[in-house]
């Protein structure tokens, strides 16, 4: 049983979330809707996984997005999955620089499919990564003339984009209807292409690819 | 005087000599001018042969244009011409008719022959230039001695009353600002009005027919939904991804209004954004010491994203630089490619739109693009920072509060019945001394008593204006909350 706190301004997508999460066995510590009582309830509360939207009053600018880095300050690694009605690779790259891992980072949409949005808090949770993949489309497109990159085959690059997007080889063999055998069998591949070294920790392995591609 | 030095003294006076010999041959030219110029004028009105005036007009203009550059080049007068911008061109109406007032013309050439009467006809200049060289043949001769005794002097008298005629005036100055704000505005209602019809275009097509397309389906759901369940899930499962492809669209458009980073982080972080998206190198540095006016910091933000398109798309550029730093409450945007060059405004790059964009703000662009590159684009817009008015100074402390009302509470009392009363009774020598301090004093004291008192409610007033003056009055004035009906997360 997880405890959630929730930070959404708008009323009915914040009723919707705490009804979602409920429905799913979270339990909803706090649903705030403003950029301090978002950090009070983080520092104080610590939950196991909160889900935050960037623009909250009183500014409306990105007071969420602020409160979600100055708690993980105080806080290293407290998983915060944060939700945007747009995705910068700007607001991707401050969320992932501590590199502690615990972040998510999704468009208000992926809450449309309900199984794959609570899997991505699990994730969160559980200390994986998660990005959207939004964020990993625009971060190859404006890596697509590096040398590296260029090299992958177009199956490695699926297995790239997904394993940026925070998912393990289970979960990359499901989406793309492959073994799982075949896919760490391409993880190496990617690994050695893009000089990293090779690591079977789901989490780090995300974080290591998601720096190389930041760090271009 | 020496040898070394008397040469270019002689000089400068023999220079000296010579400017005035040429205006004063100038009035071998003027005086026949004037002689036309009359008779002209009196045609023209008195009898009707309108025609004559705009020629003459020319002509006068003619001379007093001569008259100004000279003076500029021989004295440190600065004559501005004062003229009011020409008329434009006439525009054809849908017809291909030419309006001038209720008449209607097949050509342009009697409206524009209108116009252009009634500009020389109304503008002050005119007259100022014909009163000029009316009063030539006198003026000259009257600065004569002047001009043989001290040349040097004689010419800027001359210059000065040049410039009192000829110069530009503050109402010319003024009507000048007025003709240039009027096409700005002109231009920027124009691009304005071109975006709502672009924005309004794609919701239109976009995000309103895709939300038509899903309530026809929920419709078909709602059908469906007890007959046959499994057809009616996956029309629900068809309407979820158009309502995810329509909020896509809505973001694109979103993006193109206002992107949503420069709402939330300002021009810096925004152009880091375009930076980190684009495929080339982009590096940024950004010195600007607060956010910029709205309005402004979007023109900047949408200039950078169009230059460093344009750089990807057409000079094939790999790495770009772009530098934002404002001097005073300019601001300066740089961008630079290291692309094939070659960019031309004139061959319908974005260039030209960008240009309109910032005319607007009387901001210019200077393009620099030598075939093979690299280009270097510099934007200058002026008074671009907001400001720092009364929001920023700081407010009144308390206790300064309280020594201003304790001030102009006791500031009286030297002022007037200690001092101004006082120095009153002594003079009609009144021997009433009530409380009056310095009449209570020994003879020889009571005079500067009298000053010092009048002195010290003086300076005591002063401060109580003074302190206050220092500081911001409208003591933390709150900041109005921001209002927004328009919400995007």
């Amino acid at each position: 049983m997880s405890r959630v706190l929730i930070a959404e301004d708008l009323y009915l997508l914040r009723d919707g979330l705490v009804h979602l999460l409920q429905a799913r066995g979270f339990t909803v510590v706090a649903a705030v809707e403003s950029g301090p009582e978002l950090l009070k309830g983080l520092l104080e509360l610590r939950p196991d996984v909160s889900i935050v939207d960037v623009r909250l009053p009183p500014t409306f600018t990105d007071e969420g997005l602020q409160a979600a880095l100055a708690a993980r300050e105080q806080v290293p690694g407290l998983p915060i999955l944060v939700l945007s009605q747009h995705v910068e690779q700007l607001y991707a790259r401050e969320l992932l620089a501590d590199g502690s891992g615990a972040i998510g980072y999704l468009l208000k949409d992926r809450v449309f499919n309900a199984t794959q949005f609570i899997d991505a808090v699990r994730r969160v949770a559980e200390g994986g990564t998660v990005m959207d993949p939004e964020v990993i489309a625009k971060l190859l497109a404006s890596n697509a003339r590096n040398e590296p990159l260029a090299a992958l085959t177009p199956r490695e690059r699926e297995v790239l984009e997904a394993m940026a997007e925070g998912r393990s080889n289970a979960g990359i063999s499901q989406r793309l209807y492959l073994s799982e055998s075949a896919v760490a069998k391409h993880t190496a591949s990617i690994f050695a292409k893009l000089g990293l070294a090779p690591s079977d920790d789901d989490n780090r392995r995300v974080l290591a690819v998601l720096t190389y591609l930041n760090s271009r | 005087m020496t040898g070394p030095r008397a040469l270019p003294q002689t000089e400068y006076m023999l220079r000296r000599f010579g400017q005035v010999a040429a205006l004063l041959a100038l009035l071998v030219v003027e005086v026949p001018a004037i002689i036309v110029a009359v008779p002209m004028m009196f045609l023209s009105f008195a009898m009707g042969l309108v025609f004559l005036f705009p020629p003459l007009v020319r002509l006068i203009r003619r001379f007093a244009e001569l008259n100004r550059r000279w003076m500029r080049a021989w004295t440190d007068v600065p004559i501005e011409a004062p003229y009011l911008p020409a008329p434009p061109p006439p525009v054809p109406q849908p017809d291909g008719m030419y309006r001038s007032d209720r008449t209607l013309y097949r050509t342009p050439r009697v409206p524009a022959w209108n116009d252009r009467w009634k500009w020389l006809l109304t503008d002050p200049a005119t007259w100022r230039d014909g009163l000029w060289l009316l009063l030539e043949p006198v003026v000259k001769p009257l600065l004569m001695p002047a001009f043989i005794l001290a040349p040097g002097l004689g010419l800027r008298a001359y210059a000065i009353w040049s410039n009192w005629l000829l110069g530009a005036t503050a109402a010319s100055r003024l009507a000048g600002q007025v003709s240039h704000l009027r096409r700005t505005r002109n231009l920027a209602a124009d691009s304005q009005a071109a975006e709502m019809r672009r924005i309004e275009r794609d919701l239109h097509d976009g995000a309103q027919a895709r939300l038509v397309a899903i309530g026809m389906t929920l419709g078909a759901v709602e059908a469906l939904v007890d007959d046959d369940p499994a057809a009616a899930k996956a029309l629900l499962v068809k309407a979820r991804e158009s309502s995810s492809e329509t909020l896509t669209e809505l973001r694109r458009v979103i993006r193109g209004i206002h992107p949503p980073v420069l709402a939330e982080r300002g021009l810096a972080d925004a152009v880091r954004a375009l930076a980190i998206d684009s495929a080339m190198q982009v590096s940024v540095t950004v010195d600007l010491p607060r956010r910029l006016e709205a309005p402004v910091e979007a023109a900047a933000y949408f200039a950078v994203s169009e230059l460093l398109s344009n750089a990807a798309r057409h000079g094939d550029a790999r790495t770009a630089t772009v530098d934002i730093s404002t001097s005073g409450a300019d601001l300066r945007v740089t961008v630079t490619d290291d692309g094939m060059g070659g960019a031309d405004p004139a061959k319908g790059s974005g260039l030209s739109g960008i240009e309109r964009r910032l005319a607007a703000f009387d901001g210019v662009l200077a393009l620099n693009s030598p075939p093979g590159g690299p280009t270097t684009v510099t934007m200058d817009l002026p008074r671009a920072l907001p400001e720092r008015t009364s929001k920023s100074g700081p407010s009144l402390p308390r206790w300064k509060l309280f020594a201003v009302i304790a001030l102009w509470a006791t500031a009286w009392c030297p002022t007037f019945p200690q001092g101004i009363v006082a120095g009153l009774l002594k003079i009609s020598g009144d021997e009433e001394k009530s409380w009056f301090l310095a009449l209570h004093l020994p003879e020889f004291l009571q005079w500067p008593t009298i000053l010092f008192m009048i002195g010290l409610g003086g300076f005591m007033h002063f401060m109580a204006i003074r302190i206050p003056a220092t500081y911001n009055v409208g003591c933390g004035t709150p900041q109005p909350a921001p209002v927004r009906p328009w919400r995007f997360g």
